[in-house]
């Protein structure tokens, strides 16, 4: 069992001050989760009459993306390639002081506490993150072959997981990775040849839009990434934007 | 009340196509005349909600999550069956169909099952073209692999992400909707009821979870996609937010719910490992198709794994069943992995697991071929559980998982309330009393993408014209005033005990008594238990703060107080059904050797329960099942 101080940033509602608000947090089991620490201190605040810590969550397996919160600085903790639900104790001393925070970034507007509104995310992927194809309308799913190796890349950019870490680790607040890894995922397959630059051209005109900052190649989102998206995606998209200026029939 | 599935005449293998002609259409000029409510984002919500939106009508999408690509289909891993028989190893929609009827045990329409079958092939067509990158094999045809209770290989995947790739596909379809205008989303919105007018669905009513408004939103149809109830067991493989409010709320107004006690415990999930456990995390069981299941031969044996050689070891599936092995279905799997540990066998600190051990398939395979099928979910197990799967056999157990229970519908889908459908794992579905791996994303897909735009057009055509109630009516200001005074005496309670101590409590109960194995005694003591429970519950919870902010303990305390009325049904519903069938284990009804004893004379029926008040009895009605195409018979799988 071991002995922590967290450090919470604490904020009513979007328009109120925040602040970060100090707990002990005693005896806890290395085989918790963060989550699950959490839910332990909220059950200490409950007892004691204070308001619980509001934080995001569903699945609790990495695969919602609905969790994350900063964790002494970094976007979902010290472990590479690992979502907050899926971060234990074990990787902490006792003795330790953990700071927690949200996202913060402008187009992610704090709710409350530790919760923020991400549905930027999904503006970006309504600008053109699709294949437009009516239910109904398929060919036989082997009339297309699709080399295994295209697949795979394809599979790895469609991992993404949606979490918005990769905008809270950037110095520029960017939604880089996160647009770029749809714009990869749908250009590797050629199912989504035919609208592949118009695509481009859309899901980054939506990402500026939305306030996101500028990409300077920090490459601090891949880090971050829980799901190790590499930075190749962002080449991808790139190339694809510049040569989307010159066909005219996007 | 006459339970009538409208079960479409004519071969069983023309049923669908002869309904789809005979029903009516809404010409696509009109379609705009008419307004849905979809609740639910997941599978079956978005693809139905973003097929409806394709089709012309206006469609709001309410769920309480931030975005619809969180919904918990998200978390499926292993795959997604359809009878392509891209393999030629004998698969065809017919043997899909008997492989169901038969792992259901029993228990399914016949009907329905075969639509879903033939419904399947298209499945894949469609979630291919939109980008869904499915595993394929070097020539650039898709990979498939096998899955329990089959013996064809028919399970399309995406590594061990199937259903976060296809939940993507389906919200990307949703997303472009949303952009032409034809579909609304309501994120962080949550149903608290139902609104019936005149005995037709006329809407809802949601409380927006960030300012604590009760809002009306009135409809021509109202689509329930909104998953089942295993987190009545407090801990499962569901996500943290999944509850059974929106099924519960229409059970209360109408609604008969079917087969609540069909429940599906998975039996590859991670064990817990303490008192603070949230959730369990369950590990694909396409596992099984490399994994070896077993336990030291004899109880109380603690030698860490490597020290047992063979002789000392009992792969008590291969033993027992050796025509399928370890892939036996999941309800068999459950209560062999339930019976060892139970008989002092288990493994792990807490001995409450069996191994799950790959080293035979890395010694034949090598190590490569493992991490490329099964890395991610091994990387999820050494991350939970801190040991490395590659050097020390897994550890699993049993855990709820899934419900096969749910509102009743009839063959198009539709609730014993008119204008009120029900799809995906919120209705009582085709998977009888058990559903097999990979069943689960092939139906909430077919109801979703195929079936329910067909039949709720039917339902709507002879609608046109006439007025709907708005949201102006006064049902709906009755329900809304309901619902605040619930939400204000949940507030007003300020007891001594969380919500998630009595939550706790109560899936104590339900998995001790209503679990992998019941019987008359322990479901009689659990009803008595979870009344009083109940009763505790809304005189000693506590939710502290108010109604008008983001209040994530309300949120839990409403939902809960739904789950404390519906564990008493499904016990209820467990004890009337004095056989075995599938993930329904009557301790009092079981073959010699074990196995599930089913009572086709007395019970080849499905029991759909009738709501009569708070306290009061509810009530069964009965709709027979009848078996023409698959002959009911003992289900082995030695």
């Amino acid at each position: 069992m071991i002995n922590l101080t967290l450090q919470v940033w604490r904020q009513p509602s979007p328009d109120a001050e925040g602040r970060f608000v100090t707990y002990e947090a005693r005896d806890i089991d290395p085989d918790m989760s963060f989550l699950e620490l959490l839910d332990v201190l909220n059950e200490d605040l409950l007892a004691r009459g204070e308001d619980p810590i509001a934080f995001d969550h569903d699945c609790r397996e990495g695969i919602c993306g609905m969790c994350g919160v900063m964790i002494n600085g970094r976007a979902h903790g010290p472990l590479p390639a690992t979502t907050t639900c899926q971060l234990h104790m074990r990787h902490f001393n006792d003795g330790d002081t953990i700071r927690v925070e949200p996202w913060r970034a402008a187009p992610f507007p704090v709710i409350k506490d530790l919760v923020v509104d991400r549905s930027s995310l999904d503006r970006i992927i309504a600008a053109g993150g699709y294949i437009s194809v009516n239910t109904g309308s398929a060919p036989d799913a082997n009339e297309v072959p699709v080399a295994r190796s295209d697949a795979e890349a394809a599979m790895d950019a469609a991992a993404c997981i949606g979490c918005g870490a990769c905008v809270a680790a950037c110095p520029n607040g960017a939604a880089q990775l996160f647009t770029a890894s749809k714009v990869a995922h749908l250009a590797r397959l050629p199912q989504g040849q035919p609208e592949r630059y118009r695509r481009a051209i859309d899901m980054v005109a939506q990402m500026d839009a939305e306030g996101f900052g500028t990409c300077t190649n920090h490459g601090e989102c891949s880090v971050a990434c829980p799901k190790a998206i590499p930075l190749d995606v962002i080449a991808l998209m790139n190339r694809d934007f510049f040569k989307a200026q010159f066909k005219a029939s996007v | 009340m006459n339970l009538d599935a409208r079960i479409p005449a004519g071969p069983i293998q023309h049923k669908w196509d002869e309904h789809r002609f005979s029903m009516k259409l809404v010409n696509p000029a009109n379609k705009r005349r008419f307004d849905i409510i979809v609740v639910g984002s997941g599978l079956a919500g978005g693809s139905a909600a973003a097929t409806l939106g394709e089709l012309g009508y206006n469609v709001k999408c309410f769920f309480f999550q931030d975005s619809p690509r969180r919904a918990h289909s998200i978390a499926a891993q292993g795959g997604i069956n359809a009878a392509k028989n891209y393999r030629n190893d004998g698969d065809s929609i017919q043997r899909l169909f008997y492989d169901t009827v038969k792992g259901g045990d029993y228990r399914a329409r016949e009907a329905n099952v075969y639509r879903l079958a033939q419904i399947s092939v298209e499945i894949i067509d469609q979630c291919v073209a939109q980008g869904v990158p499915f595993a394929r094999e070097y020539g650039g045809l898709l990979d498939t692999r096998s899955f329990g209770g089959a013996q064809v290989s028919r399970t399309f995947y995406a590594r061990g992400q199937t259903g976060q790739q296809l939940l993507l596909g389906a919200y990307q379809a949703l997303e472009r909707q949303v952009d032409t205008g034809k579909v609304l989303l309501y994120p962080r919105h949550e149903m608290v009821d139902v609104v019936v007018v005149d005995g037709r669905a006329a809407g809802i009513v949601v409380r927006n979870l960030v300012t604590g408004e009760i809002e009306s939103h009135a409809a021509h149809a109202v689509v329930l996609a909104t998953g089942g109830y295993s987190n009545v067991f407090f801990l499962s493989t569901n996500a943290k937010g999944s509850n059974v409010t929106a099924i519960w709320r229409a059970h209360r107004r109408g609604a008969l719910f079917a087969n609540p006690c069909y429940t599906q415990i998975h039996p590859t999930c991670i064990p817990p490992s303490g008192e603070h456990q949230s959730k369990l995390t369950l590990m694909s069981e396409s596992l099984r198709n490399d994994g070896r299941v077993w336990v030291p031969r004899d109880p109380g044996d603690d030698r860490s794994p490597d020290r047992i050689p063979e002789s000392d070891r009992d792969y008590f599936l291969e033993r027992k069943y050796p025509a399928f092995g370890n892939l036996v279905p999941r309800d068999v799997a459950s209560r062999n992995l339930k019976e060892v540990v139970d008989s002092d066998r288990g493994v792990g600190p807490r001995r409450n697991g069996v191994y799950l051990d790959f080293s035979d398939a890395m010694r034949r395979l090598g190590r490569k071929a493992i991490e490329d099928r099964y890395g991610n979910l091994f990387e999820m197990y050494d991350r939970i559980t801190g040991e490395d799967p590659y050097t020390v056999p897994m550890r699993i157990y049993p855990a709820p998982h899934y419900t096969m229970g749910g509102l009743w519908v009839d063959y198009d889908l539709q609730s014993t309330i008119p204008g009120l459908f029900v799809i995906g794992e919120a209705n009582f579905s085709d998977h009888g009393a058990n559903r097999l791996g990979a069943s689960a994303l092939m139906q909430g897909l077919a109801d979703g993408y195929f079936v329910l735009p067909a039949t709720i057009s039917h339902y709507l055509a002879d609608k046109l014209g006439t007025d709907r109630p708005s949201a102006e009516h006064p049902a709906f200001r009755e329900v809304e005033g309901e619902a605040r005074d619930r939400l204000r005496r949940l507030l007003s309670v300020n007891g001594d005990r969380s919500v998630d101590s009595l939550h706790r409590e109560l899936g104590r109960i339900c998995w001790d008594y209503c679990g992998m194995s019941r019987n008359r005694v322990g479901l009689e003591k659990a009803i008595g238990e979870i009344q009083a429970l109940r009763a505790d519950y809304w005189r000693r919870v506590r939710v502290l703060g108010s109604n008008e902010e983001l209040n994530q303990s309300l949120e839990k305390a409403n939902r809960v107080a739904d789950f404390m009325e519906m564990a008493e049904l499904m016990c209820r519903d467990a004890l009337r059904r004095e056989e075995s069938c599938g993930g329904h284990f009557r301790e009092e009804h079981q073959t010699p050797d074990g196995e599930a004893q089913r009572d086709d004379d007395n019970f080849m029926h499905v029991s759909a329960w009738e709501w009569r008040g708070p306290g009061a009895e509810p009530v069964e009605h009965r709709e027979e099942l009848t078996f023409e195409h698959v002959k009911p018979s003992q289900r082995s799988y030695k």
